[in-house]
């Protein structure tokens, strides 16, 4: 059976590894076409841009010159499609409400979610194509025994992009090809060389596409300025985990659990954030053994590989993109998304707005939302 | 590839492509030189005024080659604006120009000129008038929506200001217009107006600035006397005369004819669709222009999708697609952002026939379909 007799989308970034699917799908025969979404505007927020330019980042001018000049290179159809509004309320607002609300977000996992296998999908019919591909490092395959779509990880296991794809449903999974899952990054660039591919020595982009230098609390601050939002709103106090008052400090967005720089008060033992109280602007401090819990809630939980679990269940889970999956039992609850997280050893640094994305082995079980830490 | 993008550029004509091919060849000589390759070039260009002159009526004198609409709009702006720094200036304009008007009069304005961006109604621009008001430029259509101005009008406001002691001039970008609706430049009643061959079937690089007699303009540019020293530089004589022939044949293609297949375009889809409306379909149109607005869809979707079946069209005009902003024309039209990313610009031309526009509204019908069909696929989503 062909993969698929309509044209591919290829969701084009002008950066290597996408440059390498759509070649590669050429190559194999494939109908081909290029799309670059333009999600930010990077004259926007002017401040916050080095002097030397907003090269590197997603949507600069430089990364659609890129993917237009592969598009020509590999004479295929290519478009940019223009999707800042949904982009700015969907991922941007989002995400600045989530740091002023005491959690850390993930921005990219918003943008899979709600651009990239949604807005994206709907240019794909447009084209008529009834297959999207990406440069993600995650592998799809279809299980005829379960009637199931299971995701993997990438098999560069340094590069593997699963924790960010925990929200994909079934329906947006079976449209989905991630030709770069079973290929290590030294690999992709190999075959970029061999190609001919312009974009072969590019560097990776880095961090958060719309925050340069991943220095958020910047772009938070910036932002506050171009929407005329008053920013000492976010001010408040520093207090122990007695509710001792501390000292203050400029703005819960400054915050993250588990950080110890910036805080600026002098202590015996190193002081580190366990958590942010957005209704009373508060930023708890406490000692690093503090930070160590040993369950978690998560929401909004999407199941991927698997139905979704009636009973207890072991997974590794995996608690920030760094993390290294650590043994919990999932227990569900009473509402069919909220689960229980529970570790054999207690994790530190639980941090709400990140997710917890549970596996078994290289299978992506699923995933949802920290809302908190479990009580010791 | 069946073209429906007509305002973006056209087609050169083949008629107008001999005379060009031939004249690259046959009239090698630079029209200010003496001997006599250059007066044979001079010949040839002084004619080609003088017939584009009959075409505009005006007299050939009026007539300033420039490379293109937005080299005649600069030289309209700056060239009456950048007069007397010492007194003050004002310059008014309508909020739905073309940015090669929007862009030159933002550029005054950095450099410490007045300026208003209004409506276009007549009203409205006489309104913004001020004694020390010494420009007001007003497209003649709109390359978006097709909406065609009342200069008439508006000439008479400025010529009542004029008969009354300002210093005030009318100009008018004329792009979109020319070789769609008739242009009388006498009748019409402005100062200064700008055409370009490449909207016309002529080949791009090529425009003029009508500029009345006596008004007194200055150049913006500096070198030779070329042009009565108003736009120096070597004149494109091949140009010109390419120029010239598409202005001849515009008499043998009349562009109100391209009504018939517009308004069969639009009647099949309003038939045939919900929740689409003709964006200033109630003004004074130019006959070959369609801007509709598909509710709930992209219009870059549409683009895309038209695009892979074989159908070239635009989401507004060329210069800002594939960007950022939704369109000027559509907000300052009253269009929220949402309607505006949602309308697709359909400008026939004279290649198109009955059948490309049936079967340009059968492809738009079924990506419509497809495209509402997609979101039902997706419910989780909102509304666009």
């Amino acid at each position: 059976m062909p993969l698929t007799d309509t044209p591919i989308a290829v969701a084009m970034s002008g950066g290597v590894d996408s440059s390498v699917v759509a070649a590669l799908l050429k190559r194999e025969g494939f109908q081909v076409v290029g799309l670059t979404m333009q999600l930010w505007n990077q004259r926007r927020l002017p401040e916050l841009v080095p002097e030397t330019g907003a090269t590197g980042r997603c949507c600069s001018l430089d990364d659609v010159y890129d993917a237009r000049f592969v598009a020509s290179q590999l004479d295929i159809p290519y478009y940019v499609v223009n999707f800042e509004e949904r982009f700015e309320e969907q991922v941007v607002k989002p995400f600045v409400s989530d740091y002023l609300a005491g959690r850390t977000p993930i921005p990219c996992t918003l943008c899979n979610n709600f651009i990239k296998f949604d807005q994206f999908l709907e240019m794909a019919d447009g084209v008529g194509a009834e297959k999207i591909a990406t440069g993600h490092y995650a592998r799809v395959s279809y299980n005829e025994a379960t009637g199931r779509y299971e995701m993997r990880t990438g098999a560069d296991q340094s590069k593997d992009q699963t924790y960010f794809l925990f929200g994909l449903t079934q329906q947006q999974l079976a449209r989905t090809l991630f030709p770069l899952g079973h290929m290590t990054k030294p690999e992709v660039r190999k075959l970029a060389e061999q190609l001919g591919l312009p974009v072969a020595q590019k560097n990776d982009s880095q961090e958060i596409c719309f925050v340069p230098n991943g220095d958020y609390a910047a772009f938070i601050e910036a932002y506050f300025r171009e929407q005329d939002i008053d920013a000492s709103q976010t001010e408040g106090e520093i207090v122990d985990t007695a509710g001792r008052v501390l000292g203050r400090h400029q703005g819960t967005h400054h915050y993250t659990v588990g950080q110890r720089r910036g805080l600026r008060i002098a202590a015996r033992e190193p002081l580190y954030v366990i958590a942010t109280e957005p209704a009373s602007q508060r930023v708890i401090v406490g000692a690093g053994a503090d930070l160590h819990r040993s369950s978690l809630i998560a929401t909004d939980v999407n199941w991927v590989s698997i139905a979704p679990v009636l009973e207890p269940r072991t997974a590794e889970v995996k608690i920030r993109n760094k993390h290294v999956p650590a043994k919990a039992t999932l227990v569900p609850t009473d509402t069919a998304t909220r689960v229980r997280v529970e570790f054999e050893e207690p994790q530190r640094a639980i941090t709400p707005g990140q997710a917890a994305v549970f596996y078994s082995g290289d299978l992506v079980l699923g995933g949802g939302w920290i809302a908190h830490a479990g009580t010791n | 590839m069946r073209y429906f993008d007509h305002n973006a550029t056209t087609p050169v004509a083949p008629e107008v492509a001999d005379v060009y091919a031939a004249a690259l060849r046959g009239v090698p000589g630079n029209a200010s030189s003496s001997h006599r390759a250059g007066q044979d070039a001079r010949k040839q260009l002084e004619q080609s005024r003088l017939s584009i002159a009959r075409v505009l009526n005006c007299a050939a004198q009026e007539l300033v080659f420039t490379s293109g609409g937005t080299e005649s709009n600069n030289l309209a702006i700056f060239g009456i604006a950048c007069g007397d720094r010492s007194s003050r200036r004002h310059v008014v304009t309508t909020a739905m120009e073309h940015p090669a008007v929007l862009e030159p009069v933002r550029q005054l304005a950095r450099e410490g000129c007045d300026v208003s961006f209004t409506g276009s109604l007549t009203g409205e621009i006489d309104a913004a008038i001020r004694e020390e008001t010494v420009l007001v430029s007003v497209m003649h259509a709109n390359n978006e929506t097709g909406a065609i101005q009342r200069i008439g009008e508006i000439a008479e406001v400025v010529r009542a200001r004029r008969a009354a002691g300002q210093k005030i001039y009318l100009h008018s970008d004329g792009v979109q217009a020319f070789g769609k609706i008739p242009v009388d430049l006498e009748r019409l009643g402005v100062d200064l107006y700008s055409i370009s061959a490449h909207k016309i079937y002529g080949p791009k690089g090529i425009g003029a600035l009508f500029v009345r007699k006596d008004t007194p303009i200055r150049a913006i540019q500096f070198g030779g006397r070329h042009e009565r020293g108003r736009r120096p530089g070597t004149e494109s004589v091949p140009g010109v005369m390419a120029f010239a022939c598409a202005c001849k044949l515009l008499a043998e293609y009349p562009a109100h004819e391209l009504g018939a297949l517009r308004d069969r375009f639009e009647r099949q889809l309003l038939e045939t669709l919900d929740d689409i409306e003709i964006n200033a379909h109630t003004e004074d149109r130019l006959p070959n222009t369609s801007n509709v607005l598909f509710r709930g869809i992209s219009g870059e979707t549409m683009l895309i999708a038209l695009d892979t079946a074989g159908f070239a069209v635009s989401t507004g005009s060329a210069c800002s697609s594939g960007s950022i902003e939704p369109s000027h024309v559509l907000l300052a039209m009253g269009r929220s952002a949402a309607e505006a990313r949602s309308s697709v610009r359909f400008s026939f031309g004279r290649s198109n026939t009955l059948h490309d526009v049936d079967q340009l509204a059968d492809a738009v019908v079924g990506i419509v379909r497809r495209l509402r069909k997609s979101r039902e696929r997706r419910p989780q989503l909102a509304a666009y």
